[in-house]
């Protein structure tokens, strides 16, 4: 077994203990410890995607339990670079963090951090389906503690609503997962899909109330339309670097939906058939659109970053809702543009609000006006979707892919009257932050701004020139992502080939499934039973 | 006793998303407790109902035994959800006390998210 697939797992589990129990009371030494391991994970991330690149899939068996009993970890293409996007994203947020100062102003940020990252690349890498709700929960209850990071009325007001909101997506997660379970008497993912393929469609009815349940519930960790009611409010009221991690998060929800529905609900699978073509596209469209006019109608920097990624994550899911092979590769590629994009507006936007608050108003010009007009140029004509950004060569891809959807009329309208929408949104807000300043007060902007919690005035001074060149080195990926899109595209091709040709994966994941345990019969079936339970018992104690 | 199962998870239920839609965030956080409950009885019933079986298949095939895998995911959901109740308690009694108000609602949110750090 190849030990590499558990390490961007262990890592951060191991980095954030260490760091509440040693180095509480040593920032420095936090930041030292956060930093070098996001580096580590962002090295594990790139030696899996090149391990991946050759369409290998590889396993790890926990407690070396073989596949259906046991839980199991799957390097495939696309987790490997779930793993590497969700890395990278990381270690720019945590140098932000640093730089920014973000991390003093409330306790435990970077223990919080290291658990978010195992959280979101545990999940990305899982192989069973109790253990992907298992570490939705890591990565949930590190994101309520990093959401309410620093304190404040609104921050606790906004955080009361988004924990209910998960723990209802929670318990609606259980209640499909035991119906999978009582149907297909299993969780592995794999094995789900070979029980769901021998369903006959007469006795369907069950399971499709399963994957239904289980849709909901990744559409709420994505924000798909009707379920999407967490995600402004949720974003703009969190710090916004906290928000800018958070722009992974819809992500695990588009990735799980992914997973899912083409592993063991499929497109082709009998049992589960035309469960999501009536209606998952008109929603990821309207998802869209919602949030482009939202983008336009808002009042504060925050949400209107928030409207933005909600706007990219409903171009993202109205590619995948395509549930085409060429529309999942360009889904991949806006996918990984989509996160970048999002964390870096969050990071502008942050970056405003600590010089003139966050209200989209004419207001005193702010410090280094002109730099961060530049980036706030970027930052929306890369969301909007305008050439030369990757953004373009994305929504290109999407709209190509859709050409042959009965629908594409609509998409294809959809899809650019929302580029439309958000450009005018950004130019709106760029004139009345950028343009229409009056006076150079800056002195007055600070006090003015922060009477929730005072103390940050200093901070503002002191907020390091790391802010700005993590914003701009921010930019970089963007580039290489337009530059080299034709490798990257190539990768995302054969990643949505093998997506929806699951055989490989299955097979590899139930290699081991007849592994003789004794020479009898009887022993063995005692045995396999045995490590069912064995291995479900260890997982409570890890968790 | 599969009557009794399947009321319990429906009352349960019912129950608790009727306080989950009220407005303050006490009968919100009971709601959610009671929805966690009838999750578990919901999880346990899924490996079907036996009584006074061992949880493990042994050697003598002909004897009766109830799955063990429901009861295992069922003490890991407890342990969640008990934690999360617990998370929820203190991120709302932090909202309260600093709003004075424990309306979930955040009806003075509005506008001015903008104030908030």
């Amino acid at each position: 077994m190849n030990h590499l697939l558990i390490a961007p797992i262990v890592l951060p589990a191991l980095v954030g203990p260490f760091i509440i129990l040693v180095l509480r009371y040593h920032i420095d030494l936090q930041r030292i410890f956060a930093i070098a391991s996001c580096v580590f994970q962002v090295i594990l991330g790139i030696v899996m995607v090149s391990q991946a690149n050759s369409g290998l899939v590889q396993i790890y068996e926990l407690g070396n339990w073989q596949a259906p009993f046991g839980i199991v970890l799957v390097l495939d293409r696309l987790s490997a670079m779930m793993v590497l996007l969700t890395a990278s994203l990381g270690l720019a947020v945590v140098l932000y963090a640093t730089g920014s100062r973000w991390d003093e102003r409330g306790e435990n940020f970077h223990a919080l951090f290291q658990f978010q990252l195992m959280g979101i690349i545990g999940a990305f890498l899982t192989g069973d389906a109790f253990n992907l709700f298992v570490f939705f929960e890591v990565l949930l209850i590190a994101s309520y503690g990093l959401m309410i990071h620093a304190g404040g009325t609104q921050r606790f007001l906004a955080g009361t609503q988004y924990v209910v909101f998960n723990l209802l997506g929670s318990a609606l997660f259980l209640l499909a997962l035991g119906t999978i379970y009582s149907v297909t008497g299993t969780l592995n993912m794999a094995d789900i899909a070979q029980r769901v393929a021998e369903i006959p469609i007469q006795d369907s009815a069950l399971i499709r109330v399963g994957a239904m349940m289980l849709f909901l519930v990744f559409s709420i960790k994505a924000a798909l339309l009707p379920l999407h009611f967490w995600l402004p409010a949720s974003y703009a009221n969190a710090p916004l670097p906290v928000a800018a991690l958070f722009a992974i998060m819809t992500k695990v929800g588009a990735y799980a939906i992914l997973r899912m529905y083409t592993l063991a609900f499929g497109p082709d699978v009998a049992a589960t058939a035309g469960l999501l073509d009536m209606w998952f596209l008109p929603a990821a469209l309207l998802t869209l659109l919602i949030g482009a006019i939202g983008v336009l109608g808002s009042r504060e920097i925050g949400r209107l970053m928030a409207f933005a990624a909600l706007s990219s994550v409903g171009t993202l899911l109205t590619a995948i809702a395509l549930m085409t092979p060429v529309g999942t590769a360009a889904a991949l590629y806006y996918m990984i543009h989509s996160t970048l994009t999002a964390a870096l507006a969050f990071l502008i936007a942050d970056q405003i609000f600590e010089r003139r608050g966050g209200e989209i108003a004419v207001k005193p010009v702010m410090s280094q006006n002109g730099l961060l007009s530049a980036l706030f140029f970027i930052a929306a004509i890369a969301i909007a979707g305008m050439p030369p950004l990757s953004g373009f060569l994305g929504k290109i891809m999407v709209l190509d892919a859709a050409r042959a959807h009965p629908l594409a009329p609509w998409i294809w309208g959809v899809i650019l009257g929302g580029s439309l929408i958000t450009m005018m949104g950004f130019a709106r807000a760029g004139t009345l932050i950028f343009w229409s300043g009056y006076g150079l007060d800056q002195k007055k902007i600070p006090i003015s701004q922060n009477h929730d919690n005072g103390e940050t005035d200093e901070d503002n001074h002191t907020s390091s020139r790391l802010t700005l060149v993590v914003c701009f080195a921010l930019i970089g990926p963007l580039i290489a992502h337009t530059a080299l899109a034709g490798y990257i595209l190539r990768y995302t091709e054969a990643t949505a080939q093998s997506l929806f040709n699951p055989q490989v994966y299955i097979e590899t994941v139930l290699a081991n499934r007849d592994r003789p345990v004794t020479s009898s019969h009887d022993d063995d079936d005692a045995h396999a039973q045995h490590d069912e339970t064995q291995s479900h018992v260890s997982t409570e104690e890890e968790h | 006793m599969e009557l009794l199962i399947a009321s319990a998870v429906g009352i349960l239920s019912a129950a608790g998303i009727y306080l989950v839609l009220r407005k303050r965030t006490f009968p919100v956080i009971l709601g959610m407790s009671l929805l966690s409950y009838a999750v578990n009885i919901f999880l346990f019933s899924t490996g079907r109902l036996m009584t006074g079986a061992p949880p493990i298949l042994n050697k003598y095939q002909d004897m009766a035994y109830t799955d063990p895998l429901p009861q295992a995911l069922v003490l890991t959901a407890i342990v969640i959800s008990f934690g999360m109740t617990a998370v929820i308690v203190m991120v709302a009694l932090a909202a309260y006390l600093s709003s004075r108000d424990d309306r979930i609602d955040m009806i003075h949110d509005q506008t001015t998210g903008g104030d908030s750090q």
